[in-house]
């Protein structure tokens, strides 16, 4: 199966995170991915940067800020293909930022 | 020639005796569990239809699967969009359909274990695990189940539909799990078990709905004999015979409530206490390793109060020290703490544990809170505050027999006069 997983950050936790370290977890665990075969993944500028539009009939609003307004925010993702969600859940832990926020798992829809 | 009572009775011999087993088979490699209860349904409505006429098969299992994977090919080939798309699952029944005549009845590999594994995982909502193995391994049905669970029907049937499809679609993998994960995943289909069980707890003989305290005790055996190795199976099943073999006794011939201390010994199922004691003692011959060992354990000791005379509460103290640092629950320290006050005396537990236990939110409506509180400042003398704690332990009490024994309490202290 292939999983789409969506990191969310909880930005002032991850701020106030040891950088140096943070970033050389993140450097092994994309090694890591990379050798499983994962295509990598992105990551995404802060919430503050992000723009929501909505339409509702004839009116639409375009607002500044994130999808929605809680503590955690969309801050990248990356593809897997794996046997099943044991195993997504595996490759979720091993994410650094899932001590930082969470790890959303989705399963993508076969085309 | 078979009538169609000797065939509907060999249909249901065959259900109570596999059908976890068949199910589990279906489900295990496509994962849609839903998909594979439907393909037996079917399968038991056809043999319903031919058995009268055709007479019940040599072996009723295995006729039963055969025309349940037929019937699962079927509705796989029928799903135009999902052949084209998911070719993996053609392969699958293609492999399947060429076993299908091969495979001997009596080796049905047992999945049954993979399949608990799947309703007790994580990713599923916790308070549907129990219903869900109820339904899956031993095929309730929605409307039986939710008795049980104080559920509509027609919501447990959402619900169970929900996480059915929830296995499926999340990649939900119906396997045991590996070594290092098992401990911990163990925990949750014991929990599931466990759950059933004290749903099954309340039931004291009224007919009508089916026994699941019966059938969680069955579960707990399966998952023994499949998992000899774990103490922690041993543990939960030992714990629920302790609790059964009390069952007749916790009611008297009026069906009134009788508390633990003043059960008639006698009416105790001796054999099953001793078959806890045996997986007890084999589960933890080195101390116990798991809650539910430790909660057996003190069944233990209070049984062995009870039959022997002697006074034993430190040592039931001692049980719950282990238990209360193992859980951190709030309930247990409730436990701990009435037992507390067969040591130290009602007074200085109600200052100090009581108190303490009465800020946590979840008590103000737990009843064996207030029931527990009652007794403790009924035997500290505070009357006015017992009759209190007793006049809302029989408000949370759903119960008849418990509230009518809680009513003769509140009345035995208004009516004693303080000393």
């Amino acid at each position: 199966m292939r999983f789409m997983m969506l990191i969310h950050h909880d930005e002032p936790a991850l701020a106030a995170a040891p950088q140096k370290e943070l970033w050389a977890d993140y450097a092994a665990f994309n090694e890591a991915l990379k050798k499983a075969g994962a295509s990598a993944g992105e990551r995404l500028k802060p919430s503050s940067t992000a723009t929501t539009v909505r339409q509702r009939g004839a009116a639409s609003d375009v607002l500044d800020g994130p999808y929605a307004d809680t503590k955690e925010q969309l801050a990248g993702y990356f593809f897997i293909t794996v046997n099943d969600l044991d195993e997504a859940v595996a490759w979720a832990k091993r994410c650094p930022s899932s001590k930082y926020g969470s790890i959303e798992i989705r399963p993508v829809v076969d085309a | 020639m078979t009538t169609p009572e000797e065939a509907a009775k060999a249909a249901e011999r065959v259900a109570r005796e596999s059908y976890g087993r068949l199910l589990a088979f279906l489900a295990v490699r496509t994962r849609d569990v839903a998909a594979a209860e439907d393909a037996l349904g079917d399968a038991f409505a056809a043999a319903l239809r031919t058995w009268p006429r055709d007479g019940v098969p040599a072996n009723p299992a295995a006729w039963l699967l055969t025309a349940a994977r037929r019937n699962q090919a079927d509705s796989f080939r029928r799903s135009k969009t999902r052949e084209a798309s998911e070719p993996h699952l053609r392969m699958i029944f293609d492999e399947i359909s060429a076993t299908s005549s091969s495979l001997e009845p009596d080796i049905i590999p047992d999945r049954r274990l993979a399949l608990m594994f799947a309703c007790a995982h994580p990713a599923i909502e916790r308070g549907i695990r129990a219903p869900l193995i109820l339904q899956t391994i031993l095929g309730f049905t929605a409307e039986d189940i939710s008795a049980a669970f104080l559920l509509p029907a027609a919501t447990m049937g959402q619900r169970l539909v929900r996480a059915k499809t929830r296995i499926r679609d999340a990649g939900i993998p119906l396997v045991v799990p590996e070594k290092e994960e098992l401990a911990e995943r163990l925990d949750a289909v014991l929990d599931a078990i466990y759950a059933a069980y004290s749903k099954g707890w309340n039931e004291v003989g009224d007919a009508g709905t089916p026994e699941i305290a019966e059938e969680a005790v069955w579960l707990g055996r399966l998952v023994v004999s499949l998992l000899p190795q774990e103490p922690e199976a041993k543990g939960v099943l030992a714990l629920m015979l302790y609790a059964e073999a009390r069952r007749s006794a916790r009611r008297d011939e009026t069906g009134a409530y009788v508390p633990f201390e003043e059960q008639d010994i006698g009416l105790w199922n001796g054999s099953q206490i001793a078959e806890a004691e045996r997986l007890l003692r084999d589960a933890s011959q080195s101390g116990p390793t798991g809650r539910f060992q430790w909660e057996a354990a003190i069944q233990s000791a209070h049984a062995a109060r009870r039959v022997t005379g002697v006074p034993n509460w430190p040592t039931v103290l001692e049980l719950y020290d282990h238990l209360v640092a193992l859980t951190d629950s709030p309930v247990v320290a409730l436990n701990r703490a009435v037992v507390l006050a067969e040591v130290e005396g009602a007074q200085s537990v109600l200052d100090d544990t009581m108190a303490s236990l009465g800020e946590d939110k979840r008590m103000l409506g737990y009843q064996p809170y207030w029931a527990a509180k009652g007794h403790l400042l009924a035997r500290a003398r505070r009357t006015s505050e017992a009759a209190e704690a007793f006049t809302v332990a029989i408000g949370l009490t759903t119960d008849e027999a418990v509230r009518t024994y809680l009513q003769r309490q509140l009345a035995r202290i208004r009516y004693s006069p303080p000393q």
